[in-house]
């Protein structure tokens, strides 16, 4: 097994590797470094020593043969004929990916009555698409979703697979990496190539978004990561484009574990993850009656409405719209927080948001520090005459 | 029934804040508390127990210390507990943390229900459980709000989506992971705690299972970290100043200008 040490005779106690360890498991003690038991065998400190005091020694891991996986596949997500449009952003970055690798983008489209997808598809930059129809695929299951794409990866051996960070595919995602054994980055925001290596490099937030780590998957294929919705453009679709339409035979079904009874949709028109605005309320709205406020100045902006925990737990609104560490990550354009104090596991839920907008009475709200544009005063007063003005 | 209830050891990021000198993560003094989402994984295996009759095992993959924190699950109803703790598990990624896991639950045996909770706060990955199920080789069924019934085996729930909700029924042996909205946990009694001071925690090390040593902590992580970097978030604020007229004005100039809104 991997094992680290500190060469004691170099250790100048400098603490650089105190600040770069990423678990807070190495101490100075005695102006020597000392690693604690909390110790992940990372090996990301190894790096910060100047004076290579961290002995850290690798595995030698059983090679895979990895020079035989070649291409990218995305994951088309779809739902009911509709497909979502983080499969349509990541068809876009494969595209550019695929460039440096100088390979293909594969879209894989799982359902029924999905023919008109295709085309789609290839028009926002697929090259080739695998299209399974069957009316056992209608309704999305982790288990057989899971057990095609294992079939297919196995099959055609893509290099990257990449799939939204929808509910449905980060449900999906450990299905198959871990029917293949390989590795799984959650929730990336950030894709790169590292052409020496062919390597792709997934940088994605940890710790509610304190901490962006960039991981790797070196001996393993394929490299699987879920990409967060939002953080990539799609291409202009171009509808003249040329790609491969390949119907895949339809294998016996897969048996279901999980059995749907029905789907209980959301009523709200526009659901959070898709919303380009979202207008937040916090505690300070005041009342449950206020919410109307809030709820009305979404609809003129056409945007949904959100939600803090405080409001949540307090019964004004389902869970279901509560935003930060332990609801849901949003990614709108516009994020208007009406009387939110910005504690830090509401902040986790924003994510790469281009404008926020704070309302709060009190100037020293922390919100104010992540907002783009601050307004010092009632939101119950200033809701309304935002309304009128917009309006 | 057997219920096992997977729970993991953080530290607790209410305390989290940055070194403004060198831009690290302080971690002086943070005290680490349970994985908030595995609390609901308890209590909902509490209320089952409460309402079915059960017994429930609370698991965890972590340091020795993580001890305390079992027998916290303890102080809070949960039976047994079991720690998985060596040098040789440090290091798991998210599929080698479940192959650990799966040995530990393999120990316990014959179980009908595994519960976890819908990711730990630090990794923020919520890939545990399914990967788990997988290695495992049972259902699963991730995001469960509400466990409507268990009866004859078969259990109805909901689980939360994107688009709302969807009513899912499976048949027992499967795992769930559950969301805040399932329950609101409950405290611990003055009784529960003085029960967990003297409670057994079982400890099980490399040598006590039959593991596949390459599939174990960082031999058996696919994924490595390559490096770590804390965000930099310059913005430019304004605050906006003047009457609350003025304010508002200024407000719904910027909001026109940036909102793409229909029929404008
Ligand atoms: C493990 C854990 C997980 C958590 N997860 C989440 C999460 O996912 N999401 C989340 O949101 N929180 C979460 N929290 C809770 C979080 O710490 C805060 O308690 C919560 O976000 C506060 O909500 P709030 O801002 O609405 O309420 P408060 O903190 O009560 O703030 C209300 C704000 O409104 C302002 N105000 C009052 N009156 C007015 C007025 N008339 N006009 C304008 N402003 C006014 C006040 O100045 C104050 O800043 C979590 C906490 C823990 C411990
Ligand atoms: N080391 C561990 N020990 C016990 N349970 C764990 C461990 N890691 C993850 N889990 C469980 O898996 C869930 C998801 O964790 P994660 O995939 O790390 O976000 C957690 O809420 C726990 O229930």
């Amino acid at each position: 097994m991997a094992s680290i040490d500190i060469i004691k005779e170099q250790c100048i106690g400098c603490k650089k590797c105190v600040g770069a360890c990423p678990f807070g498991a190495i101490e100075i003690i005695g102006k020597k470094a000392e690693i604690k038991d909390n110790c992940t065998l990372c090996g990301v400190c190894v790096e910060s020593c100047k004076f290579n005091a961290i002995n850290f020694e690798f595995d030698v891991v059983e090679n895979v043969d990895i020079s035989n996986y070649e291409g990218i596949f995305v994951f088309a997500e779809q739902r009911y004929g509709k497909l979502k449009t983080v499969s349509l952003e990541l068809i876009g970055k494969a595209k550019s990916l695929a460039q440096e690798l100088n390979t293909s983008v594969t879209a894989v489209l799982l359902g029924h009555s999905i023919d008109n997808l295709s085309k789609e598809l290839i028009a926002y930059g697929a090259d080739k698409v695998l299209v399974m129809d069957a009316p056992w695929l209608n309704d999305f299951n982790d288990h057989v979703y899971g057990e095609v794409m294992v079939k297919l990866i196995k099959d055609y051996k893509p290099e990257i697979v990449l799939i939204g960070a929808t509910s449905n595919g980060r449900s999906l995602a450990p299905h198959i990496s871990s029917s293949l054994r390989t590795g799984l980055t959650a929730d990336c925001t950030v894709l790169d190539i590292d052409k020496e290596e062919r390597l792709l490099l997934q940088t994605r937030p940890a710790f509610g978004g304190n901490l962006m780590a960039t991981i790797v998957c070196e001996n393993h294929r394929p490299q699987m990561s879920t990409v967060r919705p939002k953080v990539f453009k799609p291409l202009e679709p171009d509808y003249s484009r040329e790609g491969i339409i390949n119907i895949l035979p339809i294998p016996t079904p897969v048996e279901r574990f999980v059995e749907k009874i029905k789907n209980i949709d959301n009523n709200e028109t526009i659901s959070l993850a898709d919303a380009d605005i979202i207008v937040s309320v916090g505690k300070g709205i005041g009342s449950a009656k206020n919410i109307q406020l809030a709820k009305d100045l979404a609809d003129v902006l056409g945007g949904a409405l959100g939600a803090s925990r405080s409001v949540v737990d307090s019964g004004w609104i389902p869970y279901s719209q509560q935003i930060g560490q332990t609801g849901k990550t949003v990614a709108p354009k516009i994020y208007i927080a009406c009387g939110i104090s910005g504690a830090i596991q509401h902040i986790a839920g924003l994510a790469d948001i281009e404008t926020i907008v704070a309302i709060n009475i009190d100037p020293d709200a922390p919100i104010f520090k992540v907002a783009h544009y601050g307004i010092v005063g009632d939101c119950r007063e200033i809701l309304p005459m935002l309304i009128k003005k917009i309006k | 029934m057997k219920i096992i209830v997977c729970i993991k050891q953080v530290p607790g990021t209410n305390e989290v804040k940055l070194d403004p000198a060198t831009n690290t993560i302080i971690r002086d003094n943070i005290a680490s508390i349970i994985n908030p989402f595995d609390t609901y994984a308890i209590e909902e295996a509490v209320r089952i127990k409460e309402k079915m009759g059960a017994e429930i095992y609370g698991l965890s993959m972590g340091i020795p210390s993580s001890q305390e924190m079992l027998r916290e699950a303890i102080s809070l109803k949960v039976d047994k507990a079991m720690l998985l703790t060596d040098r040789k598990f440090a290091g798991a990624d998210t599929l080698a943390t479940s192959y650990a896991l799966s040995l530990g639950i393999q120990k316990i045996g014959d179980y009908d229900l595994i519960i976890c909770g819908k990711q730990a706060i630090d990794g923020d990955t919520a890939q545990v459980g399914p990967s788990l199920a997988k290695t495992l080789g049972i259902a699963y069924i991730t995001d469960v709000s509400k466990i409507i019934e268990i009866k004859d085996n078969i259990m109805h729930c909901l689980k939360i989506t994107d688009d709302g909700y969807e009513e899912l029924k499976v048949k027992l042996p499967a795992l769930i992971s559950v969301v805040k909205e399932i329950n609101m946990p409950r405290l611990p009694s003055i009784k529960g705690m003085k029960h967990a001071r003297q409670a057994k925690i079982e400890i099980v090390t490399f040598a006590d299972t039959d593991a596949n040593e390459n599939k174990l902590g960082l031999k058996g992580s696919p994924t490595k970290v390559r490096k770590t970097f804390v965000p930099t978030h310059e913005i430019n604020s304004e605050i906006i100043e003047g009457t609350t007229e003025e304010k508002v004005n200024r407000l719904a100039e910027v909001l026109n200008s940036k909102a793409i809104r229909k029929g404008m």
